[in-house]
């Protein structure tokens, strides 16, 4: 759905907040192509196969990057030194490859003149196959929506399942989707964003949420694709590259054919305190597999609201869209492809709370009009009082349906009481399809008043989200600065603190790392 | 109502009049939508003991459950007087009313030093009460600003955390421990207060608290420790005890 323009917005704002964007943003690319990660090169090896973990669980790519990391350093990349050590015969495989150097039998090295050019050539061809899987999945997803039929409107309804079970998820999954959900989303369990580690297999235990693994992965997608058949409709899956394993979790979630992934640029490092460094690196490759795979990915500007007040901290909602934007496009991802968030978390007690809502749901809107938007209920007003939360469900889903968002995450009364029952998610349906029923296209016959609350606030929003990305930019280091210093939120988050630190490698000279190539090729 | 109820404060549920016990209540039964259904409503019902039980709405959820509203009278009676709380020995604080308290009564940041000791590499627990993230709906320790935190992660070692907590100033220590392998937790636990009662004199020992799915929680004395959570504990409930043992307490033993 496509909303005309109703705020007035000075264009010359708009134009100056995007090139602030560029501008605090620009330098964060840079350094992220100076350097990788263990979790960067690890995602290589997974794109060309090499999956599967020891009988400790320790998977195989890190057993391969450790080993690698260890005689010769990654600032080369671990393609060279790995194929390399294949062409000499070290290994007939990956997989056995891993298991000698796990055991110290391999001894790699960085191949020179011809053994160079045919390791690249090698690891080039490998490393393509993984890519070539990726773009089949993202051509198999194209042809679904086609045959099967895609999700009836916008915004497409978002259910969350999360047992830590994943033969438990499956059928809730499945009944969420038969009872409306367009898009499921798996909550993975609690602390995986900071284990450097993708666990394998299927899993059936977790903390308030389901590991996220490829072969979770896969049984979901197999099961949603039953269901899209049954019901006529394609059914999106969603889970989270976030975390120290975010570029695994990309690759794992092209190759499996997820189709949206929650991917932030600065939500690990502000709520995870991952290292900035890291983050930004792993950010960059992940973002370039998904802008591959046809994934949409989905921001995390609601956590800015629970953790500050929604009035004063709404224009640090607009200045995450727009550096996640700039960051976003710079990996390849196209506008379709930008699930922004934001959220309806105002006190529902200061007056004029849902003016307000209105005006910042508009103007996100009309910043992106092109991306498809994550509107994210409310959580933090929430209280045991579910009544009152049902009404204020209502509410936010009246903004949704007024302002064009593409997707909605369903906002349950019992939020902060239980997890979903069965009848909480049916009454929360209800609430939405009655919303978008009733409203129907009043979008067309709304409009606030030139210079009126609405169009004031929006603008006041905007204009705050420029000063504060001047102020970014005035740090002698930029973003890094105003990371450290606690411009963003209220946390502290130093360059050279936070975890996974030592799992950043600034890239030699020599650097060598096909799948980054064939990724910078694809946005050419 | 007779005048030995008030006496006893025996009352009944108010709808719209002094003791019509009225009571309005919502589930769901695993059967499909039918006249049977809702027979099956109102049986529960009355099990519940309402009676009579209105069933007002029944709607069908798929072709498995039925979503039921009753309304109806409750034949209980509740003796106010009888009723048992459990208090907390220690009050709830809003992360604004900690803030508050150690601005005003510590008139600097509090420390916190955390981390998961031994071999444990479950960060899960520490990570819950410390990140900002949080859990359960509450935002972790770093949320507050009068709190200083620092985490140390996983598999930390006691003299490490020792260390650490002497380098910062610690006034609190947060230990957490999941693996509980061949008492693992209760060890390393004894361990850890062992070194910090050796490295500290008793007026500057921080407080050392720990936590985990398989502590009792009063099982502090044993293990030579101040406090101890257990499963299910959230960042307020930790943050709200730091502020009684810390602030208040110690304003009042001065």
């Amino acid at each position: 759905m496509s909303v005309q323009p109703k705020l007035g917005l000075d264009p010359e704002a708009v134009r100056r907040a995007r090139e602030l964007a560029r501008t605090a943003g620009g330098p964060i690319v840079q350094l992220a192509k100076r350097h990788t990660t263990v979790s960067v090169e690890r995602a290589t090896l997974r794109l060309a196969g090499l999956a599967g973990a020891d009988p400790d669980g320790t998977p195989w790519v890190n057993r391969l990057v450790d080993a690698v990391r260890g005689d010769v350093d990654i600032a080369h990349g671990v393609a060279l030194p790995v194929w390399d050590a294949l062409l000499r015969a070290e290994a007939a495989d990956l997989t056995e490859l891993a298991t000698k150097a796990g055991v110290g039998s391999v001894r790699f090295r960085i191949p020179e003149g011809d053994d160079a050019k045919q390791a690249e050539a090698a690891a080039t061809e490998a490393i393509g196959a993984g890519i070539a899987r990726i773009d089949a999945r993202r051509a198999e997803r194209e042809r679904l929506i086609e045959t099967v039929g895609d999700a009836p409107r916008t915004p497409w309804i978002y259910l969350i399942v999360a047992t830590g079970d994943i033969y438990e998820d499956i059928p809730q999954a499945q009944a969420a989707a038969r009872e409306g959900a367009d898009v499921i989303a798996v909550i993975r369990s609690t602390g995986q964003s900071l284990l450097d580690f993708v666990p394998e297999g299927a899993t059936r235990e977790g903390f308030a949420g389901t590991y996220a693994t490829q072969e979770n992965f896969r049984l979901m997608r197999a099961a949603l694709d039953e269901t899209s058949k049954e019901l006529g409709r394609y059914i999106r899956l969603t889970n989270y590259a976030s975390g120290l394993c975010m570029p695994e979790i990309a690759a794992l979630a092209g190759l499996e054919r997820l189709d949206m992934m929650l991917n932030d640029s600065m939500y690990g490092i502000l709520f995870r305190d991952i290292n900035p460094v890291r983050t930004f690196v792993d950010q960059r490759f992940s973002r370039q597999v998904h802008a591959r795979a046809g994934i949409i990915i989905n921001t995390g500007e609601d956590n800015y609201l629970t953790t500050a007040d929604a009035i004063e901290a709404a224009h640090t909602v607009t200045v995450s869209q727009l550096l996640n934007e700039y960051f976003a496009k710079e990996a390849g991802l196209e506008d379709w492809q930008l699930g922004l968030g934001h959220a309806f978390e105002i006190n529902p007690d200061v007056p004029d709370s849902f003016r307000m809502e209105l005006a910042h749901a508009l103007l996100a809107r009309e910043l992106f009009p092109d991306a498809p938007l994550k509107w994210m209920p409310p959580t933090r007003h929430m209280t045991g009082d579910v009544f009152r939360g049902y009404l204020l469900d209502g509410f936010f889903n009246l903004v949704g349906a007024l302002t064009g968002q593409g997707i909605l995450l369903v906002g349950m009364m019992t939020e902060a009481v239980v997890t979903p029952w069965l009848s909480d998610r049916d009454l929360a349906l209800q609430n939405v399809r009655y919303v978008m029923n009733a409203v129907g296209d009043l979008h067309e016959d709304f409009q606030p008043a030139p210079d009126g609350f609405v169009a004031r606030r929006a603008a006041d929003v905007l204009g705050e989200s420029i000063d504060l990305l001047e102020r970014i930019i005035a740090h002698d280091d930029g973003m890094l600065d105003a990371i450290a210093d606690g411009t963003f939120g209220l946390m502290r988050r130093p360059a050279d603190g936070g975890r996974g630190l030592d799992g950043v490698v600034r890239k030699a000279d020599d650097y060598r790392n096909p799948a980054v190539d064939l990724l910078e090729d694809g946005l050419r | 109502m007779t005048a030995t109820e008030q006496e006893r404060r025996l009352v009944r549920p108010y709808g719209d009049t002094t003791g019509d016990g009225m009571v309005q209540l919502s589930f769901t039964l695993p059967i499909p939508h039918d006249r049977v259904a809702e027979g099956a409503a109102a049986q529960l019902a009355k099990k519940m003991g309402i009676d009579p039980a209105m069933v007002v709405h029944a709607k069908p959820m798929g072709p498995d459950f039925t979503f039921f509203v009753v309304y109806g009278q409750v034949n209980h009676l509740v003796d106010v007087d009888a009723v048992q709380v459990v208090e907390r020995d220690f009050p709830l604080l809003s992360p604004k009313e900690v803030n508050l308290a150690i601005r005003e009564g510590l008139r600097r940041r509090l420390t916190v030093v955390g981390g998961c000791i031994g071999t444990d590499a479950h960060t899960v627990g520490i990570d819950a009460i410390l990140n900002i993230k949080g859990f359960a709906g509450e935002k972790g320790l770093e949320y507050y600003r009068e709190l200083r935190v620092i985490n140390l992660g996983a598999q930390i070692s006691v003299p490490q955390l020792v260390a650490s907590a002497k380098e910062h100033a610690a006034d609190a220590i947060l230990v957490s421990q999941v693996v509980t392998q061949r008492d693992a937790h209760l060890l390393n636990t004894k361990e850890m207060s062992a070194a910090f009662r050796e490295a500290y004199s008793d007026a500057e020992r921080p407080l050392l608290i720990v936590g985990g799915p398989r502590f009792d929680e009063t099982m502090a004395a044993e293990l030579g420790v101040d406090r101890v959570f257990a499963r299910g504990t959230t960042p307020g409930e930790v943050a709200s005890y730091l502020v009684h043992a810390l602030v208040t307490q110690r304003r009042q033993a001065t």
